[in-house]
Parts: structure tokens; C-alpha cells; sequence
């Protein structure tokens, strides 16, 4: 085992601990040295973009939220408003709110570590890597006029057709009455959460006694969701289901 | 008395001297001993224990700051300097943005030009208005990739649970704040950016005019809903100016400094930065 480098100076008695003044403060201001330099540069060679005066009348397209919003803009395609544009984001924010109360695994306090909280790991992730910064740069750099797909070599027409091609879940089974298709997407996407939920429960029952079972009631459906805007995107994006469960109210 | 013959550097020996670093410390005592730097600063500091205490103790700025730390805690591998980054961007943004507001009218009528007056007219204006937005667009990464550090350490883990929610309204005001921001140049890029941001306040469920349920509750038309509100009116003109301008200028920075201040302190109060336990 290697030794533990000698302080430089003879001031320090306890060697883990230092004192601020001055190893932490000339990390903080070599940082904030850096930074600014950075930010200067990057100031003097890049213009903030100025397009011509607002105008209500012409509307641009695409048109494009800023780019942090565009995974949520990009959601849209798959799920409507309300949901894309309201409940995602509110989830989102609350979800993340509870993390601390829902992940009681007291290991992996404090320090980097994989093997010890696998799962926690995967699922934040996969939500801030894939579901977020990757929608983003497809919402910035993929989408084009009307929306549409384009790859970066492709030239953004405006006119480019796409095949309206996509139904209903209900009506891909060959389901065409409309009380029938309502309570067949109730029964597909309440069985998703009730039958998701109980496999949940029943696989990790033990930890009932331990984790409570508010607590584990509520990560499951937070996961659930999560999953199933994933669902989603891959039954349209393979499928062409536009819509699973259809109501007078909403449609999921 | 017979001149002394001058001295005759060795360049052996200065070549040794800077090799070793003995150099440094050679030009460090004759800068610190000459006329100038005494007569300048009436006495030297003492590096020890109980100056350095004093040192962050003693000092406004820099009290928050425990006086000692973790040696852990140090490395830049750990924190990726992150935290301390974002609120550096948000001071340069509070910086240039004051200097903006002295030229900028949040108007219909003068908005647009005041940001043409701003960009070819106002000496370095284009300089604070490039460092006010990509100081805005930085933080907001900064923000994301300190959160992401703080979830793969484990830190929002007791006894740190409450500050992680103070953090994630903060990762929230600082899109809330680069997001009324982004309205006020009054260009196309802005009006139709917060044009497709607010028109998913028309969805809200029951308060929306668009949304789920909106027909049960009474009262809500395309003028009186939840997107009516952010926007003051029912499309993205003139009063959502105004009302974006004020939270983007004085509500959300107050609301976000309050809650920054929380969040630093209560960083010391939960044991400070955190490590293996």
C-alpha cells in the first residue's frame, strides 16, 4: 500500500482533514478564473442570436421552444398536450423531489459507486441521459419543418409528405365499436399500472416489513410512467399505435 | 579602498537554482523585502494554523465556507467544481443583466430596437449581452451536470434529503429564469419559442382551456385560464412582455437567491460536503 503524501506544510495536524484557507479557496479561484476566461471568450467570438422584430402574423417553421424544453417538446409527438406539456413536467419535478424519501438504500452515501445501487444508478440515468439530453438533441439538431424527421445531410423541406399511418391501439385489434375501444384502452392501460404494481409487490415482498409499502407503491408508479412513455414512443415509432386508450376527456 | 570586482554569476549554479525551484523563493524574498512592498503592507502573514482559521472566520465573503474540510472533498474527480460554477454563472448573469436593464425597455414598441441600440450603439453592449446569455445557457448545464454529480454520489442521502428538494426548485427557477429571459429580445426566435413554451398552459387539466376537465370548472375561456395568466393575455404580445420581464428581472431571482442562501447553508448545517461515512 502506497503511502499517504506527506502535507506540504508542517501546519496541518490531522492529515484527513485541511484547512480551507488555503487548499480549498485557490481551487475556487483557479475555477472561477478558468470560467470567466472561458465565458469571456466564448462572448467575444459568439453573437447572441438576433433574429428580425416579433411578429405574430408569420409564424416560423419549425417552431421551437428553447432548447432545454425540447425533450418535452419532442414527447408531444407521442403523447398530447396535457400530458407532454403539463403532467410530464410536473411529474418530472416531483419525482425528482422524492428520491431522496423513495431511495432508502443506505449504502452509496457519499461516494461513487455502481455495484452498490445498480438500479437507483439505471433509472436517473436513463431519465437524464436518454429521456432528456438525447430528446434534446434530437428536438435541436433532427427536427425540422412540420416537426418531421431530418438526418443531418438531409435538406429541411418544408413540403416533405409523411404518411398519416397511424390508429388507435384499440383499433389495430380489429376493435371498432367506440364503447368497446374505451373500456379496451382503460383495461390496457390500467392493467398496465395494477399488473406492473402487483408483480412489483409480490417479487419483492420481503421488503415490505422494511421499505413500507406506501414508499415502494409510489417508486413503482413513478417507474411505470417512466417505462411506459418509452412503451409509447417504441409502439408508435414500430407500431404506428397512435393512441392507447381513448376518452371524451383524454387520450393517452 | 580597492573596488570589489563584480560578481560574476555562476550559471551552473543558477541553472540549479531554477531546477530546484530555489529560485522562486529567492525572487519572492526580494520583491517582499524592497521599499515598495514594505512600506506598502505593514507586516507579512504568518502561515499558521490559527491564520487560516482566521482567514475564512473572519472574512464576509468567505465564512460560509467551513475552516477546515475532508481532504476527500478537494478533488475536482468528486465535485466536478459544479455547484460552485452555477452560482459564479448566475453572479455574471446579475452582473451583465443590471448593465442591460439600464438600456432595455420591456415595451412592445421599444423592446426590439433597444436590443438593436444595445447591440451596435452601447460601448461593449453586445459583449454584456453575449455574456448574459451564454452565461444563462452555461448554467443551465452547469446546473443539470451538478445534479447528476450529487445523484451518483449519493448526496441527497441522509441526513441530506431536504436540501436535494431545495436544489431541484432551484434546477426549476433556473429554467423558469433562462426561460422568461428568452422572451425579452422581442425577435421571432423569442416570441415563438415562449409562443410553443406557454401554449401547453392551454392543456393544463382543468385550468387550461384546452385541457382535460376544463368543462367542468367555471369560467375558463382561451382569455381566463392558466396560460392567461403567465402570459397576460391570450396571445404572446406586449403584457407578456412586461409580466416575463418582471419575473424574469426581479421575482425569480429573489425567489432563487432565497433559496440559494438555504441551500448553502444547509450544506454546513448537514455536515458539510458530503463523503464516505
Amino acid at each position: 500500500m502506497a503511502e499517504a503524501p506527506a502535507p506540504r506544510k508542517k501546519v496541518e495536524v490531522n492529515v484527513e482533514k485541511v484547512h480551507v484557507w488555503p487548499y480549498l479557496v485557490r481551487i475556487e479561484f483557479l475555477c472561477a478564473i478558468i470560467t470567466i476566461l472561458l465565458l469571456a471568450v466564448w462572448s467575444i467570438t459568439i453573437d447572441a442570436p438576433l433574429e428580425e422584430a416579433a411578429n405574430p402574423t408569420k409564424t416560423p417553421n419549425p417552431s421551437k421552444a428553447p432548447w432545454y424544453f425540447l425533450g418535452l417538446q419532442d414527447i408531444l409527438v407521442y403523447f398530447d398536450p396535457w400530458f407532454a406539456g403539463v403532467v410530464a413536467p410536473v411529474l418530472i419535478i416531483v419525482g425528482l423531489m422524492l428520491i431522496p424519501y423513495l431511495d432508502i438504500n443506505p449504502k452509496g452515501n457519499g461516494y461513487y459507486t455502481y455495484v452498490e445501487r445498480k438500479f437507483a444508478i439505471w433509472v436517473y440515468s436513463f431519465g437524464f441521459l436518454v429521456l432528456w439530453i438525447a430528446l434534446i438533441i434530437m428536438g435541436v439538431f433532427l427536427r425540422g419543418p412540420g416537426w418531421n424527421l431530418f438526418m443531418p445531410w438531409q435538406f429541411w423541406d418544408p413540403h416533405k409528405v409523411v404518411a398519416l399511418v397511424s390508429v388507435d391501439l384499440p383499433y389495430a385489434f380489429g376493435i371498432r365499436s367506440y364503447d368497446m375501444a374505451n373500456l379496451f384502452g382503460a383495461v390496457v392501460v390500467l392493467g398496465y399500472f395494477a399488473v406492473g404494481t402487483a408483480v412489483y409487490i409480490f417479487m419483492e415482498r420481503k421488503a415490505i416489513k422494511t421499505v413500507g409499502i406506501t414508499r415502494m407503491l409510489i417508486k413503482i408508479n413513478l417507474v411505470l410512467i417512466m417505462v411506459g412513455i418509452v412503451v409509447k414512443i417504441v409502439l408508435r415509432l414500430a407500431f404506428n399505435i397512435k393512441y392507447i386508450w381513448v376518452t371524451p376527456w383524454f387520450n393517452v | 579602498m580597492a573596488a570589489k570586482p563584480p560578481e560574476i554569476p555562476n550559471i551552473a549554479e543558477i541553472m540549479a537554482k531554477i531546477k530546484s525551484g530555489a529560485i522562486f523563493g529567492e525572487i519572492a524574498k526580494m520583491i517582499t523585502e524592497s521599499q515598495v512592498w514594505t512600506s506598502s503592507f505593514r507586516h507579512g502573514y504568518a502561515d499558521t494554523p490559527r491564520n487560516r482559521v482566521l482567514q475564512i472566520a473572519s472574512n464576509v465573503w468567505l465564512h460560509l465556507h467551513p475552516v477546515k474540510m475532508h481532504r476527500h472533498a478537494l478533488r475536482i474527480k468528486f465535485t466536478w467544481c459544479m455547484g460552485g460554477i452555477t452560482f459564479l454563472l448566475f453572479l455574471s448573469t446579475v452582473v451583465t443583466g443590471v448593465i442591460l436593464m439600464f438600456y432595455y425597455r420591456p415595451v412592445g414598441e421599444y423592446a426590439y430596437f433597444d436590443m438593436k441600440y444595445l447591440q451596435y450603439d452601447v460601448p461593449f453592449g453586445m459583449l454584456m449581452r453575449n455574456m448574459h446569455r451564454w452565461a444563462a445557457h452555461a448554467m443551465v448545464i452547469t446546473v443539470w451536470l451538478h445534479m447528476f454529480r450529487v445523484f451518483l454520489t449519493g448526496s441527497y442521502k441522509p441526513p441530506r434529503e431536504f436540501n436535494w428538494v431545495i436544489g431541484v426548485f432551484l434546477v426549476t427557477f433556473t429554467l423558469l429564469l433562462s426561460f422568461t429571459g428568452y422572451l425579452l429580445p422581442w425577435d421571432q426566435l423569442a416570441m415563438w419559442a415562449v409562443t410553443v413554451g406557454t401554449n401547453m398552459a392551454r392543456a393544463t387539466p382543468f385550468l387550461g382551456h384546452e385541457g382535460p376537465f376544463q368543462e367542468f370548472v367555471f369560467g375558463v375561456s382561451p382569455r381566463y385560464d392558466a396560460r392567461s395568466v403567465l402570459i397576460g393575455g391570450s396571445i404572446v404580445g406586449p403584457p407578456a412582455l412586461l409580466r416575463f420581464y418582471v419575473l424574469h428581472c426581479i421575482f425569480i431571482p429573489l425567489v432563487a437567491g432565497a433559496l440559494m442562501i438555504v441551500h448553502f447553508w444547509r450544506i454546513r448545517k448537514d455536515g458539510g460536503i458530503s463523503g464516505p461515512l
